[in-house]
């Protein structure tokens, strides 16, 4: 193999003229209106760059990832790359079959038969009749689908169908893979199955794969390198950690920059006298990198860090901090306590942290409250220093990297994920052994 | 790898030539998307692949009661004279409504997959020739009950008008194909020319008068349905006349369609 790049792109532009996508069609007499229109007053069409100057080089073998917001440019990079459409403007030259997969299941037929669309389906990816002949009984076993191949697919469960289109898709073997967003549809324990079985064929292979995804888990797991593209342009390009790292941060920014700053007494706080001697000073929501951060992974830990004041000296004082998480609409999930700590604090400024390790949080928005209550070891309750909504944080989809492997995501489960092994089942007499027990 | 696997994309400029070589590449694709055609037309349908016989056979009836004094005239039982007709007709009709709907049809195709998009409008055509065997297969036995005998020129000249129809219908094909995407006014239209091609193909034997005879010759197909009858079942005097114009007509209507469809077809995955 040559040192060649498998994929490189100059200046790679395209051009939409605005009214073409969003309208199904157009007829004749909106052609002629709009020519004439356009002859009348002179005024050119609305057009919009999907994708601008885009340079990249992609080695062969390497796994890239492609990340960015809706409307970023992402598909439309893979359709050029894939030659679906023509560039605008610059220059790819790719080297090596391509395999193209913007969707699973491309020219399905519902009535055909799992057989004929497979082949079809096969055809349609580029592979070679005898190809797809060969690995025929591998497809349909990885689908699972073997009693059903001469069925029509319109009689197939929706899971069937997935699966099977799944399995055609997985055993395409081109030299380089253009992979969009399929993995985001249907079973997720089969997609699991899915690219695992395109990440064998990368690494054993050396096969180059260019992979689009929302879902940053499943980037995170295949590529080393990564390319987040904003409004058609590429904001950066560089090791996939990094970069998920900035994407992530920069997209938190709704959720806040994970730094509170708290030392404003009169900022909304249920405080009582105890705030004019210790308080909160600052909250800082960490990544495991130890930035601080609003945005986090799933399944990743954020450490929780506290700064506090003591405006006066405090003695032999009983101390407890207390942070909340809530969902966004108010729902307590856990309380972290420190546990009432005897103090003796000088003036000045004290620092505390936890962790939360490991991190049950589902991808959402979570709301961090505060709570500091005193109490003197002769007396009670000397008062409280508390914050609803001291900061904010939000937690986004890492569902491949979390290793989650049976088909839900954490939302379907509830707000938290818990890991309670069931024992295994085992055989169990029909007689129910329960006592009966006699009343009266 | 090597350098020749290199793909270079950029902006296309110009004309682009045909690229045959990579049509020839794809010819396994060319052969499922056919086969799908074939395979998908009648589903779920209580007489299946009947159909394509039954659709000339109800008009050859029609056309016996109604216009029997044609055939008359030309000396051949009225069945076998129109059915005659009928055969290549059907071919040409079927071949070109479904070529011109084969890149709309096939929308989700275009936007995902890349394949030359030649592919789509030759495999309709090419699966319209299923129906034409199954069509052409019952003529040779109501050749057999009449007891009509075809002239020993049908070998080479019912595989060369074959021929002709079939470009024609491509030609035609790809106009309306690459048309209807941007243009589903296509879509309307299809049915109308065809209807009207029904008459000025079938009966175009019964002019007689110039110079409207060499003005019917422009449509390709009043040539292959002449053809047709006067191999097979000898009627008429032959098409020598019209074949000339047609030929040409053809050849033009293929050629156009060819280039005019790929200059457009850039913009085919962004438009359709």
């Amino acid at each position: 193999m040559s040192s060649e790049p498998a994929i490189a792109t100059e200046g790679l532009g395209k051009r939409y003229r605005l009214g073409i996508r969003p309208t199904a069609y157009r007829t004749l007499r909106d052609t002629l209106a709009e020519r004439l229109r356009r002859v009348g007053h002179g005024v050119p069409a609305e057009t919009v760059w999907a994708l601008r100057d885009v340079s990249l080089e992609v080695r062969p073998g390497e796994a890239i990832g492609v990340i960015g917001p809706n409307g970023a440019g992402k598909t439309t990079l893979l359709k050029i790359l894939s030659r679906i459409t023509e560039p605008t403007e610059g220059v790819a030259r790719v080297a090596g079959r391509v395999g193209s997969l913007l969707e699973v299941g491309t020219g399905f037929h519902p009535e055909l038969t799992g057989r004929e669309n497979v082949f079809l389906n096969g055809a349609i990816l580029g592979m070679r009749r005898a190809e797809i002949a060969h690995k025929f009984d591998a497809i349909v076993e990885f689908a699972g689908v073997e009693q059903f191949v001469d069925t029509p697919v319109k009689r197939y469960s929706s899971g069937m169908y997935v699966r099977l289109a799944f399995a055609v898709a997985a055993h395409l073997d081109t030299e380089i893979l253009l992979v969009d967003e399929v993995l985001s549809v249907g079973d997720f324990a089969f997609q699991r199955r899915s690219l695992g079985k395109m990440q064998e064929q990368t690494a054993a292979e050396g096969r180059t794969v260019l992979f689009v995804s929302h879902n940053l888990g499943s980037v995170k797991v295949l590529t080393e390198r990564c390319i987040w593209l904003e409004r058609g342009r590429v904001r950066e390009i560089g090791p996939t950690e990094e970069v998920f790292r900035n994407y992530v941060a920069s997209y938190g920014g709704e959720s806040g920059s994970g730094f509170v700053d708290l030392s404003d007494l009169t900022r909304g706080r249920a405080s009582t006298p105890l705030a004019q001697e210790v308080s909160f000073e600052t909250l800082e929501l960490l990544d495991p990198t130890g930035t601080a951060t609003g945005a986090h992974l799933e399944g990743e830990p954020i450490t929780v860090r506290l700064r506090v004041r003591a405006h006066t000296g405090i003695r032999r004082t009983r101390l407890q901090l207390v942070c909340r998480l809530a969902t966004a609409d108010g729902a307590v999930l856990f309380s972290a306590a420190s546990g009432p700590r005897l103090v003796d604090l000088e003036p000045g400024l004290y620092e505390t942290a936890f962790t939360i390790d490991p991190n049950p949080l589902s991808a959402g928005g979570y709301v961090v409250w505060l709570y500091a209550v005193t109490m003197s070891d002769v007396a009670a309750d000397r008062g409280q220093d508390l914050l609803r909504s001291a900061a904010r944080l939000t937690v986004e989809d890492n569902r491949s990297a979390a290793g989650d492997d049976d088909g839900y995501t954490w939302k379907e489960k509830g707000l938290i994920r818990v890991d309670y092994p069931w024992n295994p089942l085992r055989a169990a007499s029909e007689r129910v052994d329960t006592p009966l027990t006699t009343l009266g | 790898m090597s350098e020749s696997t290199v793909q270079v994309i950029r902006p296309s400029q110009g004309w682009v030539g045909f690229r045959f070589g990579e049509l020839w590449r794809y010819r396994e694709l060319l052969f499922f998307l056919a086969w799908r055609n074939v395979l998908i037309r009648y589903k779920q349908t209580v007489l299946g692949f009947a159909w394509a016989v039954l659709q000339p056979l109800l008009l050859m009836v029609v056309m016996t009661l109604f216009f029997g004094s044609f055939a008359r005239r030309a000396g051949v039982p009225g069945p076998i004279f129109y059915y005659a007709g009928l055969v290549p007709w059907t071919f040409f009709a079927n071949a070109v409504s479904q070529a011109s709907n084969s890149l709309v049809g096939n929308a989700n195709l275009l936007s995902k997959v890349y394949f030359p998009r030649l592919t789509a409008p030759i495999a309709a055509v090419l699966a319209a020739l299923v129906d034409f065997a199954a069509a052409f297969a019952v003529l040779v036995v109501m050749m057999l009950a009449y007891g009509i005998a075809p002239r020993p020129a049908a070998v080479a000249v019912v595989p060369g008008l074959l021929l002709l129809a079939l470009a024609t219908a491509l030609g035609l094909g790809l106009w309306l194909s690459a048309l209807n995407v941007s243009y589903r006014d296509v879509q309307y239209v299809v049915p109308f020319l065809i209807q009207i091609g029904l008459f000025a193909s079938l009966f175009a034997s019964n002019i007689h008068r110039e110079p409207w005879r060499t003005l019917l010759g422009l449509n390709p197909l009043a040539g292959v349905v002449e053809g047709f009858r006067w191999a097979l079942v000898g009627s008429g005097n032959g098409f020598s006349r019209m074949a000339g114009i047609s030929v040409a007509v053809s050849a033009l209507l293929l050629l156009s369609g060819a280039v005019y469809f790929r200059r457009v077809e850039r913009t085919f995955a962004d438009v359709v």
